[in-house]
């Protein structure tokens, strides 16, 4: 199974990981064999089949609307790359 | 001190033959000592440990204490600590420093276990030979030129070369009874739900589960009755009453009916392999169980069913990592799209940015149906397998992987020959039954695994069955050489 160029391109906009000009190719290949192995799903037949996405037949629970955390912003912003003033920091997005 | 299990260890803690000082000291220094040769610690806490251990001591001289008070373990580095650093063998996690506890680690914390520290472990849990590791592989305990497995290598490998009793471990297609079989050591993969996957750092949230990696399956007995608990932290842990997983082991296994799927025993399985699990079945056969022919017939399809699953969940899962709350950040992002792109290609291995292009590809606009929805629809019929299979037997039975372990390296360039390893492990994730994988006996000095695969909840059953096993058989209590210096 062949990945375009375009595809990887589209994929890595999508996934926001950026692919460096020398992997396109070894990442084109391994996407393929992977596509490829996925690939065998296709022939089966799976008319009427409810597609299963829990392995339990369970529902979400509900929990009595109350508070159970305390405030732990402090604890969080420790350990982020950049803050200042209680606000992680990112590059300018608005000039 | 060592060479004990678990049960011993805490036998000969109640028993004052030794503190919980004395056995985290020994284990400690064996640490420092045979480490180096492993890789299988990617933190290792001191420190921690011996405070954890004189509290152990203390509590148990004043009186009633936990069966595993002062006894140490370690825990996979998937799972958060608070103020320890938990990496999930990443680059992009190597600076993280969670400031909660995932809630099997509190539960060990509660029964006075001494932690030893954070083992090794495929990158994210996305491999079967920990070559993934940002941090390293680990080395196989049995012979260090060959992978312990994944992704729970670390776990398995510093059990097998007794630098701690027991560790936990987690398996999301295989990451638990994998390693278990090419480390010689027993391993559980219990069912869906039943252990919190709170704290327990996401790969694919459908499939992810807990469980205890040890010497044998009393000791993993033990481990499961920590590590199993209601917790309305995981809105998929189940609430159901935890057992006692140690009451039933000595039960008797006559009458057993034992499922031995054909599918299991197909061309690709290694001659050696199948020699070794077919004479534990025999062994089964003489302790009274029977055996009986079943059909798995969509087993061949859970490969393909699982790379469009587990790689669809951990693309989402994975974009957390974004270079904002915490983890690695690039350098000098020029704008907010950079940040992203940057942090994510350099903080994440080549296994995982394949798997987050792969679900992303599963999932985006026109590929949904084809790809995602009928690896969905497929999975049910992989789960119905099963259901029907477990009307006529107790437990089914075979290999837990194709070859025993294999070279590093050797799976080449071509990503699949890797997640053709997990054949046989990766159809009980999708349903989420509980697997359990016991040593049964060797080739060409090597352990091999024996997979059993319970009904939904019987984790009991297989620790009975696996002790009852244990009983009459040694191959749980080989070591690898070099490991008593």
């Amino acid at each position: 199974m062949t990945i375009e160029r375009a595809d990887i391109e589209k994929l890595a906009e999508l996934a926001r990981v950026q692919i460096s000009e020398d992997n396109i190719a070894a990442t084109s290949r391994s996407l393929g064999n992977v596509l490829a192995l996925v690939d065998q799903l296709q022939a089966v037949d799976t008319r009427d089949i409810a597609p299963m996405s829990h392995p339990l037949d369970t529902t979400q629970r509900l929990r009595a609307d109350e508070v159970t955390e305390p405030d732990h912003r402090l604890a969080f912003q420790k350990i982020a790359p950049a803050i200042e003033d209680g606000l992680y920091l990112v590059p300018r997005v608005i000039d | 001190m060592h060479n004990q299990t678990l049960a011993q260890l805490s036998a000969g803690l109640a028993a004052g033959d030794y503190s919980s000082v004395e056995l985290t000291r020994h284990f400690l220094s064996r640490i420092e000592q045979l480490d180096p040769a492993y890789n299988s610690f990617i933190t290792v806490t001191a420190e921690a440990a011996l405070t954890s251990a004189i509290a152990a001591d203390e509590q148990r001289a004043r009186g009633e204490v936990h069966p595993l008070c002062g006894v140490p373990i370690a825990h996979k580095d998937i799972f958060c600590t608070d103020g320890v650093r938990t990496s999930c063998g990443s680059k992009m996690l190597d600076n993280f420093v969670p400031p909660y506890d995932a809630t099997v680690v509190a539960n060990f914390a509660a029964a006075g276990a001494v932690v030893l520290g954070k083992t090794n472990m495929d990158e994210f849990a996305m491999g079967s030979s920990n070559e993934t590791s940002w941090y390293g592989p680990v080395k196989n305990p049995w012979n260090t030129g060959l992978v312990p497995g994944g992704s729970s290598g670390g776990s398995a490998a510093a059990v097998a070369a007794r630098l701690v009793p027991a560790a936990t471990a987690t398996d999301t297609g295989g990451s638990i009874r994998q390693p278990a079989a090419l480390c010689g050591i027993t391993g559980l993969k219990p069912t869906y739900g039943r252990v919190s996957r709170w704290g327990m750092i996401a790969f694919a949230s459908s499939l992810d589960q807990g469980g205890p990696l040890a010497r044998s399956a009393e000791d993993a007995a033990l481990m499961l009755n920590v590590m199993a608990s209601f917790d309305p932290k995981d809105s998929t842990c189940v609430d159901r009453e935890v057992p006692d997983y140690t009451a039933g082991l000595n039960d008797s296994i006559a009458g057993l009916r034992i499922g031995i799927p054909k599918e299991y025993f197909d061309p690709g399985l290694n001659s050696g392999t199948e020699g070794a699990v077919r004479d534990a079945l025999a062994q089964f056969e003489a302790m009274g169980a029977t055996l009986h022919d079943i059909s798995l017939p969509h087993s061949a399809l859970s490969v393909p069913a699982y790379y469009v699953i587990a790689p669809a969940e951990a693309s989402a899962n994975l974009s957390r990592f974004d270079g904002v709350r915490y983890g690695y950040r690039c350098a000098d992002p020029v704008d907010l799209r950079d940040l992203y792109m940057r942090t994510r290609a350099e903080g994440f291995g080549d296994e995982v940015k394949r798997r987050i292009l792969v679900g992303a590809y599963c999932l985006s606009a026109g590929y949904y149906d084809a790809y995602y929805k009928k690896a969905q629809q497929v999975r049910r019929l992989i789960k119905q397998d099963f259901v029907e299979a477990f009307k006529s037997v107790d437990l089914v039975m075979g290999p837990t992987c194709p070859n025993p372990a294999f070279a590093f390296g050797s799976k080449g360039d071509n990503p699949v020959a890797m997640y053709l390893e997990d054949i046989y492990t990766i159809a009980t994730n999708l349903a989420g039954l509980p697997g359990m994988s016991v040593p049964c006996g060797t080739v060409d000095g090597l352990p091999v695994g024996l997979q059993m695969i319970g009904n939904y909840f019987d984790e009991a059953r297989m620790l009975n069955v696996g002790h009852r096993f244990q009983q009459v058989t040694d191959w749980h209590n080989r070591t690898p050489e070099g490991i008593n210096p």
